[in-house]
């Protein structure tokens, strides 16, 4: 499952996800973050199985979490050239038996490189 | 079937013609013959099968459209025209213009000619706008109006190169993304894109042109189009053609405006045509697989015409979505859409077992040979040309060896070596007397600097001089593909250059 947590000025100088990941012994991917100068935020990726534990442990921890289920979308504008398939970091996007492009999009981390590069733009990012 | 076994041999297209009016002719797409000649071999197939219908859906940058507007009151000889926004080409007569896909707007970003294409095709209006100096027969200097695909006399689309045979597939050596035709390729071979649709795509299954050639019927973006040639740069096996079609007659789920970042405007264009088995080898050509479809991984890395090849690589590969680049599996994006490539092939087969589509026959094939030129342009000047001898040394060199080398020698640049020749860093005298200032006195592979940016001989000078910029260097190894050291770059040896032209 994909996380956005978002760190406040006291929170951003702690060790959460360490933290979580020792004391619940749970691996946590971090797909992408950022740090300011009193705030920072991060995606990360949680095992599926234990997340309501995992979420409640960080929101104990003071860090501000949403469970992340925008993923990408794929519009009927989509003419299946495939020009997603090999830029997508997580490969999310293959062609079917029916050469037509199919999306799955539980895979997705919201890095939106495949909007940029769909060249009948048919593919959206929902907002969280 | 029950045919008389003698008109069987040979067929024509009048009497496939005659077939397809009764409603008796067999048509097959290309997909289902390439199993048929499988099972029955070619004879047999050829005895079975009237027409294979092939198709490809791909971005097409050379495809546009001729308008003729119909004359303003008073009238006007258009010297320049925009439609909704986007400039027609107007160097012909006075309400002519040609709208090429490629074409941007000077307003909006990302639309161009393809986009106001679509527009027409979509029934909507589009803004036209013209400017004139005025003359005794055509007054008129300027008018802004609205039309739409109904108010024009002619819009034909006309398309100097389409349905490219095959294409070299993309990748990049270099280590930043690359924004292309051939899509968005990501750095350090991070993947490969290519375009076509290999075994059923029109030249593919007729590769001598015997019955696709001028004046052969087609389906043209849903319209009834023509081959009218071979098209520009048509230069086999990887074959083009030159298409015309009636506008007014297409349908938007076979043409597809489309957006290359960094790139550009472009539209995708469907094509299907239709190949009348007349006998055996006819049935053999359309038979062709994938795996017998060659074509090469080409490095956009190098800015160059004449880019490296990566290794060579058939159509089966490249669809399998995954092909081998120096030991690491790459993935493959296709470019062109097969699964809409296959729609036209079996809307092509409907029309023609309708007995909505007829066949013709060409009256002059397109050449089977033919030379794709370069532009004849000055003398490109390129590294190799004018970079001077590399003063090489090995990691072990002392940082004192090294001083001396640099006064004696009396250059800045040492590029370090290993046994074989291979770059491994590079030591400048800045590095020597920062080393000396410091006390470090030992070898030049504690000193150097590893991460080198280097240039290769054939690259232009002009990439040269901006990775100088780029980096704030005043140095570039020269480096073969082994990255063996072959000379050095500098900015004096640029600087030169100028001086002497």
């Amino acid at each position: 499952m994909l996380l956005y947590l978002h760190f406040d000025s006291k929170t951003v100088k702690e060790p959460v996800i360490s933290l979580t990941t020792l004391e619940k012994k749970t691996l946590i991917n971090i797909i992408r973050g950022s740090v300011g100068a009193r705030e920072g935020e991060l995606f990360v990726e949680i095992e599926d199985s234990r997340a309501s534990e995992i979420i409640e442990f960080i929101r104990s921890k003071g860090v501000e979490v949403t469970e992340i289920r925008e993923k990408i979308a794929k519009s009927e504008d989509c003419i299946h050239c495939g020009a997603c398939i090999s830029i997508c970091p997580v490969e999310v996007f293959s062609l079917n038996d029916d050469f037509r492009v199919e999306a799955e999009v539980e895979k997705c981390i919201r890095c939106g490189i495949c909007i940029y590069v769909c060249p009948v733009k048919a593919l959206e990012l929902p907002s969280i | 079937m029950g045919r008389d076994a003698a008109i069987v041999k040979r067929k024509t297209i009048d009497g496939i013609n005659e077939r397809i009016k009764e409603g008796s002719a067999v048509v097959v797409t290309a997909e289902e013959m390439k199993e048929i000649v499988e099972e029955k071999g070619a004879e047999k197939a050829a005895e079975e099968v009237d027409v294979v219908t092939t198709g490809t859906f791909g971005a097409m940058c050379s495809s546009g459209v001729f308008f003729n507007f119909g004359h303003s009151d008073p009238p006007i000889r258009m010297q320049r025209v925009w439609l909704n926004d986007v400039e027609a080409y107007t160097g012909i007569a006075a309400v002519d213009a040609f709208l090429g896909v490629t074409q941007l707007s000077k307003s909006v970003e990302e639309y161009g000619g393809a986009h106001v294409i679509e527009e027409f095709v979509k029934g909507r209006e589009v803004e036209l706008r013209a400017e004139s100096d005025g003359t005794d027969c055509y007054p008129r200097k300027e008018i802004a109006t609205e039309i739409t695909l109904e108010d024009v006399n002619q819009a034909e689309m006309l398309n100097p190169r389409n349905a490219y045979q095959r294409y070299k597939a993309a990748t990049n050596s270099s280590n930043k993304v690359l924004k292309t035709y051939m899509g968005t390729l990501l750095p350090n071979f991070g993947n490969v894109t290519f375009a076509g649709t290999g075994e059923i795509s029109p030249l593919n299954n007729d590769p001598e042109y015997r019955t696709i050639g001028l004046g052969t019927r087609i389906f043209l973006c849903g319209a009834e189009g023509y081959i009218i040639g071979a098209g520009t740069q048509h230069s086999p096996p990887f074959g083009t053609l030159m298409v015309k079609g009636n506008l007014k007659e297409m349908s938007p789920d076979y043409m597809r405006a489309c957006v290359f970042p960094g790139y550009g405007v472009s539209m995708f264009i469907g094509i299907g045509i239709p190949i009348p088995i007349l006998d055996a080898e006819m049935a053999k050509f359309t038979a062709v697989k994938d795996r017998e479809i060659e074509t090469e991984i080409l490095d956009y890395g190098v800015p160059r015409r004449d880019r490296p090849v990566v290794r060579k690589v058939n159509y089966e590969e490249l669809k399998s979505g995954k092909v081998e680049i120096n030991g690491e599996e790459v993935r493959v994006s296709p470019l062109s859409s097969y699964f809409v490539a296959r729609k036209i092939m079996e809307e092509l087969k409907r029309r023609i077992e309708n007995g909505e589509f007829f066949l013709s026959k060409p009256i002059e094939r397109i050449p089977v040979r033919s030379d794709f030129k370069p532009m004849r342009q000055k003398e490109i000047v390129v590294v190799k040309n004018v970079m001077s001898e590399a003063i090489r040394i090995s990691p072990e060199t002392s940082v004192m060896d090294a001083s001396r080398i640099i006064i004696d020698k009396s250059v800045n640049h040492l590029p370090v070596v290993d046994s074989e020749g291979k770059l491994r860093g590079i030591v400048t005298s800045w590095d020597i007397a920062k080393a000396v200032a410091m006390g470090r006195m030992g070898k030049v592979e504690e000193i150097m600097t590893t991460k080198v940016v280097t240039v290769h001989p054939e690259d232009p000078v002009e990439f040269a001089a901006e990775k100088l910029r780029r980096y704030d260097i005043s140095a570039l190894p020269v480096i073969d593909a082994k990255r063996r050291v072959l000379g050095l770059i500098t900015s004096e040896d640029l600087s030169r250059l100028i001086v002497k032209r």
